[in-house]
């Protein structure tokens, strides 16, 4: 079992935003969260990895109780892509090698410029490493953003809504990426987002909040019409499409 | 198994370590640059000395009269410019980086403004100072412990309180600088109430004279002390240069990292702010190069703090260097004050890097 959450809770001080959420995954697993906005998604992955600390719950990675871990060795297990990013003039270079702060004691190592090439050519990046990051399309950025992440070498990816601000071709390119890098490092990914039919594209596993609260939970046989008209309050119908289900709103 | 893509792969390196090259060169050429700033400086005064002479008395070679002004008028003056520009550069550097914010320094967040009130406090309300009329207008603090203290209990009193307030408060970087804002015209209100309400006009003189910042003002003592914080304050701020970079790209980021922000913030805060106090403390007010050293080096070296964080600190050397000298020169033999120079010198720089930004 890579990531087990145990009933956690978090809530601002004057609003509770999620409640006793409690679901786990396991290598190779791209887990979906979904809801509607204000749902708590945002909320729900930055508790995974002490961003926020929940009030009560436990976060388990591999059985460890994550608030025993400190900061490094949890940032070793977790990476995290932001929803919305402040980006400061860096070369994708340095961006990618701020990956491996975890790692880095004094100064940086060989192992560490190795890891940030391996990553820079396992997502194609190789010809932007001189590049700047503030002259980066969304696309490119968010590429960037996900090597940063690669390179603190996690178990777990959490990305918050990594798509939305592309155009269809990129949305698709990311999410694909994403089971790529799944596949190839072995990893999990948690990806929260608001496109039903790109999570059935690419997801295994669906989480649906509703007001801070577990939904439901499973593989792509529990996103039935009903569901769906449950947490998001619209008819839809889903049908096959050459195999891969599809949800059409009526 | 793709060759041609390693070959590629290792061009990309090549192109990354070009970049590294050339920021380590400017460091490099920054520090030459303090260097003969450094030489310079000594020899630059009434008396001329000449380079040899000025190399031969700093190790004690050749005539007294020239070891004794170098040893003890002008290295004391040049060391404090070169530790203290240093220390208000770097101090500056980590408080924009902290607050991320380009205005955070060692005068906006109030420490300049506390200083030279515990400096009124001292003067005019404790009787520590007063001025002696030499021609020049020779200020002559009566008891510069009392009013090193002072400005020292006040402007890291007023440190604290910002900290602690943005601790116990919760802040926002953005209330912390606005709470530094508030504070200093609170100091500076009550500095003018102070001034206003002073029967003795010499001593409204001399606690001008004061503030002005003069870096003749340490003894080899004081230079010493402030040599040490700040060496060791910098070794620090290099340590932490990776958080300062997690820092940049935002505070879940940060976290996400593995970074503890609020005690990386806390404690970068607290180790600039009593930089700044110390050296208030000892030499006056020295405006602006806190806030502009530190960016023009950026301009220089890029936002990496593993170059940044020395280039600002030698940045911060050289430019104060350059200040006092020209201050010691322009009008001699009257010195005009060095925070002016600083000023005059660093605003048309600053400008002229926004403008080729453009
Ligand atoms: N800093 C905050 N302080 C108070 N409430 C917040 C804060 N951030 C988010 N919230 C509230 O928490 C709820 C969940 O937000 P979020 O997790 O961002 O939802 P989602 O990502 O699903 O859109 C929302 O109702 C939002 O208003
Ligand atoms: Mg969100």
């Amino acid at each position: 079992m890579t990531l087990l959450v145990d009933k956690i809770s978090f809530s601002y001080p004057k609003k509770d935003v999620i409640n006793k959420i409690a679901f786990s995954i396991e290598q190779g697993d791209y887990l979906a969260v979904l809801g509607t906005n204000g749902a708590g998604k945002s909320t729900l992955l930055k508790c995974l990895n002490k961003i926020l600390k929940p009030q009560s719950g436990t976060v388990y990675i591999n059985g460890i109780d994550s608030s025993r871990l400190k900061g490094p060795e949890l940032a070793k297990n977790i990476a995290y892509v932001p929803q919305s990013y402040d980006c400061s003039r860096k070369t994708v270079f340095d961006f990618i090698l701020l990956g491996r702060k975890p790692y880095i004691k004094w100064s940086v190592n060989q192992r560490d410029i190795d890891i940030v090439e391996n990553v820079l050519k396992l997502l194609n990046l190789e010809n932007y490493s001189m590049r700047y990051t503030n002259e980066l399309s969304g696309g490119e950025l968010q590429k960037v953003i996900i090597a940063r992440a690669l390179a603190q070498e996690p178990k777990v990816l959490l990305m918050d809504e990594p798509t939305s601000n592309l155009d269809l071709k990129n949305q698709i390119e990311v999410l694909k990426t994403v089971r790529y890098i799944i596949n190839e490092r072995k990893i999990s990914a948690i990806v929260a987002m608001h496109d039903l039919n790109l999570a059935l594209r690419f997801a295994n596993k669906f989480l649906l909040l509703k007001e801070g609260e577990v939904f439901a939970f499973g593989d792509a046989t529990i996103l039935n019409s009903e569901l769906i008209k449950n947490v998001y309050g619209i008819d839809v119908a889903i049908e096959k499409f050459s195999g891969i289900p599809v949800v059409i709103p009526i | 198994m793709d060759i041609n893509k390693d070959k590629e792969l290792l061009f990309q390196y090549d192109e990354y370590k070009k970049h590294i090259i050339r920021k380590r060169f400017i460091i490099i050429a920054l520090l030459i640059a303090t260097i003969i700033v450094f030489f310079w400086a000594i020899n630059a005064g009434a008396m001329s000395i000449g380079p040899k002479q000025v190399v031969l008395a700093i190790l004690g070679l050749g005539d007294t009269k020239s070891i004794s002004t170098v040893m003890n008028i002008r290295m004391p003056r040049v060391m404090a410019g070169v530790i203290a520009g240093a220390g208000l550069s770097v101090a500056g550097c980590i408080m924009q980086n902290n607050l991320k914010n380009p205005l955070a320094s060692p005068s906006t967040l109030g420490i300049s403004n506390a200083a030279a009130f515990g400096a009124n406090v001292a003067i005019i309300l404790l009787g520590a100072g007063t001025i002696v009329n030499t021609g020049l207008g020779e200020i002559q603090i009566l008891n510069p412990y009392i009013v090193t203290i002072c400005a020292m209990a006040f402007s890291i009193g007023s440190t604290l309180l910002i900290i602690s307030l943005s601790k116990i408060g919760h802040f926002s970087i953005q209330s912390i600088v606005l709470a530094g804002v508030a504070l200093s015209s609170l100091f500076s209100a009550g500095t003018m109430i102070i001034q206003y309400f002073s029967e003795d006009t010499t001593k409204v003189a001399a606690v001008i004279f004061w503030t002005f910042g003069d870096l003749s003002r340490a003894s080899w003592d004081e230079i010493m002390m402030m040599g040490i914080l700040i060496f060791g304050s910098i070794i620090y701020f290099i340590y932490r240069r990776w958080d300062y970079n997690a820092l940049d790209s935002g505070d879940d980021t940060a976290k996400s990292l593995g970074v503890n922000v609020e005690r990386v913030r806390l404690s970068g805060m607290f180790v600039a702010s009593i930089i700044v106090a110390v050296i208030v403390s000892f030499l006056g007010i020295i405006g602006f190069i806190g806030l502009i050293s530190p960016q023009i080096a950026k301009r220089l070296v890029g936002s990496d703090n593993r170059y940044l964080i020395p280039a600002s600190a030698i940045m911060g050397s050289l430019i104060l260097l350059i200040s006092d000298t020209l201050a010691r020169v322009v009008l001699s033999p009257q010195t005009l004050p060095v925070g002016a120079v600083t000023s005059f010198l660093g605003a048309p720089l600053f400008i002229y890097f926004l403008i080729k930004e453009e």
